[in-house]
């Protein structure tokens, strides 16, 4: 490529979180800036080009009949696109409303309800179009954020570990908050990327980055239940900001059958 | 003069989706509109069932820029629904934590969205070609804050170590210091930040606000204090809705709060200088009398000076706080037994401004109803007021002029329409 690759930012529902992880990148931005053209990052800049695009980073999920609609637009104009974050890929936490009777929620929230225009369910960017790649988190890790990047630049395979959070706390050398305190804790099932950083804060992991590629889930809820959660307690505990991600939505699923 | 429509798609440089939309008549603005698109996420009904332990965490990803002032605030909330009193080395950790987020949040809108305006560049990478300097000094600012929230809370955004009660886990002394470090050099770049923005070209504008904050006796508000007004409102903090309402408007998915039986207001750095003038930690208060600062600031663009004010207060309070710290017997407050529930509301400062949330918590500890009022939405309604004013004092300008004039006057408050949304493109519509 003679001219910089051309890097978009694309925001659906979401708390910016993730985007920002790019602005929080202090010491690598400037240089970051000088090898890509930002091309189209609304958060950062005024200036906006129009596509197409080498790079798409797309947070946030697809909860709006026009945001079903713009998602094809920004593939379209896409040589690449990567979802960053839980709610891209998963569907987020306002993925609870698939669980729900949206119309119920919209009446809580809003007096003028009809107003709004809302689709009843929260779903993950790859439901909608193909996606190159899918960076977990919430938020995602920056550091990754930058591998995922640069790797795309360089047309080769991000390397983001697929391991569980377990792994990655026992390389820590972290006391084990299940072992030790009896903390109910998704370290075994979640994917790693965080760096066990709950189990180092003497609290469970709460599944952030959603499953990792193998988890023994129904061995795992079993264990939840002897270390004292009731099936109803285990139900919230899979259904968080991960709850739309396919591993965790049976295992909540599973839970709540054996609850009711 | 010629009816027209102005209006912008996609407001840059804010955190959120919005658009504007003007219309003109006879050089009149006749509709103001700041339209919030950033699509609902329903938190108030998703906290409904889950167990009072999970707020904050939950609320947090109401905002990736502010999420330490929805797990505060959250915190404050439950723990007067439960009776808890949570004082000493936990509440200054909570202070110190919410330094790092007001340093984070503040060094980011001035160096990165804002300061651009003045200097005339479309972002930050561009302004850094000419003001190299600048951009660094703004960018080891953020990651000083951010060095806060990432020690204490684990993480900078969505950090994990806040807890209804306390901390999972609390530092102990000598690892804190290690913070002071990043912190001293950062008072310092704080004080140059606020020289730097003193000296930026100011249109002269002078706006009515009703200021709306609280006042804490004796120190510059974060987690504690009273609702206080430039008008005289005083009360309790629990009473906010006694004093606020919302109300919904057909353009926007935010709600627009206002004052019951008055106007608009307007929350943020502004209010809380105004109203705290008098609480500003001495090395800060020196700077602000050398500079000549007003009292009040009620011209909108001058905000820039008053976040630099405040990212260099929360670096002098950081300092104080861990040169102070001892670790306290317990990480966290626990429930009385048998656990009460009960309902329980609480205000704390966003970097943005006031931020209301109230709980009722069954005797399961399951959330039973949940509100919440953010800042970018109280100040909606005062924002489209800054920008008829500004319409209506030049109406002559071309649509590019106005279009440019007007999302400037936005950025000046710091709008984040991801907590609104509960909450932004601009349109001019010129008939």
């Amino acid at each position: 490529m003679a001219a910089r690759p051309r890097l978009a930012v694309w925001k659906f529902a979401s708390c910016d979180g993730c985007q920002l992880s790019l602005l929080d990148c202090e010491d690598a931005l400037l240089s970051v800036a000088g090898e890509v053209e930002i091309a189209n990052f609304v958060e950062a800049s005024s200036a906006v080009s129009p596509g197409p695009y080498d790079l798409s980073l797309v947070e946030g999920s697809v909860t709006t009949p026009d945001d079903a609609r713009r998602i094809q637009e920004v593939r379209a104009q896409s040589r690449y696109l990567v979802t960053i974050g839980a709610c891209a890929t998963a569907g987020g936490i306002q993925a609870l409303r698939n669980f729900g009777d949206v119309e119920e929620f919209r009446r809580t929230v809003y007096a003028r309800p009809e107003y709004i225009a809302t689709l009843a369910t929260s779903t993950a960017i790859r439901e909608h179009v193909p996606v190159d790649f899918e960076l977990r988190g919430c938020p995602i890790n920056k550091a990754q954020l930058l591998e995922v990047v640069a790797a795309f630049l360089h047309r080769r395979r991000p390397t983001v570990p697929t391991g569980s959070v377990c792994a990655e706390c026992k390389r820590r050398g972290v006391v084990c908050v299940v072992v030790a305190q009896g903390t109910p804790c998704l370290g075994p099932v979640t994917q790693a990327g965080c760096g066990a950083i709950c189990p180092a804060y003497r609290r469970g992991c709460y599944g952030c980055f959603g499953p990792h590629d193998s988890p023994n889930l129904p061995a795992w809820t079993r264990r939840l239940g002897e270390l004292g959660l009731a099936p109803e307690a285990i139900v919230r505990v899979y259904r968080t900001f991960n709850a739309g991600a396919p591993a965790f939505r049976a295992a909540g699923d599973a839970a709540a059958r054996e609850g009711a | 003069m010629t009816d027209r429509t102005i209006a912008v798609d996609y407001l840059a440089r804010v955190e959120g989706e919005g658009s504007l939309r003007l219309r003109l008549e006879g050089g009149k603005a006749t509709e103001v509109e700041l339209r919030i698109f950033e699509p609902p996420r329903f938190f108030e009904a998703l906290l409904r069932g889950r167990s009072y332990l999970e707020a904050p965490d939950i609320t947090a990803r109401i905002c990736g820029i502010c999420p330490v002032a929805y797990q505060m605030s959250a915190c404050h909330a439950i723990e007067r629904a439960l009776g808890l009193r949570v004082d000493g080395a936990l509440r200054d950790l909570r202070r110190l934590l919410y330094c790092g987020e007001w340093i984070e949040s503040h060094a980011l809108h001035i160096y990165l969205l804002h300061a651009p305006d003045f200097l005339g560049y479309p972002d930050a990478i561009r302004m850094a070609k000419d003001h190299r300097a600048a951009v660094e000094t703004g960018l080891a600012l953020k990651r000083a804050g951010n060095a806060i929230l990432e020690f204490l809370g684990g993480r900078e955004i969505h950090p994990v170590n806040v807890r209804v009660g306390g901390f999972y886990r609390v530092p102990a002394r000598d690892e804190l210091e290690t913070l002071l470090p990043t912190l001293e050099p950062a008072l310092a770049a704080a004080e140059s930040t606020v020289r730097f923005a003193a000296g930026l070209p100011f249109p002269d504008v002078e706006e009515p606000y009703e200021f709306v904050a609280l006042r804490h006796p004796d120190e510059y508000p974060m987690n504690e204090g009273e609702l206080a007004s430039s008008r005289g409102l005083a009360l309790p903090q629990e009473r906010f809705e006694e004093a606020f309402e919302e109300v919904q408007v057909p353009y926007s998915h935010a709600l627009q709060a206002r004052r019951r039986g008055g106007g608009t207001y307007l929350v943020g750095p502004l209010a809380r200088y105004a109203l705290n003038r008098g609480r500003l930690p001495p090395r800060t208060r020196s700077v602000v009398e050398s500079i000549g600062l007003e009292p009040e600031v009620r011209n909108p663009y001058r905000s820039i000076i008053v976040r630099a004010v405040e990212v260099m207060l929360a670096c002098e309070e950081a300092i104080r706080l861990i040169r102070g710290y001892s670790p306290p017997a317990r990480a966290f407050v626990e429930p009385p037994s048998p656990f009460p529930g009960g309902v329980g509301a609480a205000v704390t400062e966003a970097p943005r401004g006031i931020l209301f949330h109230r709980y009722g918590i069954g005797g399961d500890g399951r959330i039973l109803e949940a509100r919440i009022v953010p800042p970018t939405s109280q100040n909606q309604a005062r924002i489209e007021e800054d920008l008829r004013h500004l319409v209506d004092a030049r109406p002559d300008r071309s649509d590019a002029e106005l279009t440019d004039a007007c999302e400037r006057a936005v950025r000046n408050h710091d709008p984040c329409i991801s907590c609104a949304t509960h909450f932004l493109r601009l349109e001019v519509e010129r008939a």
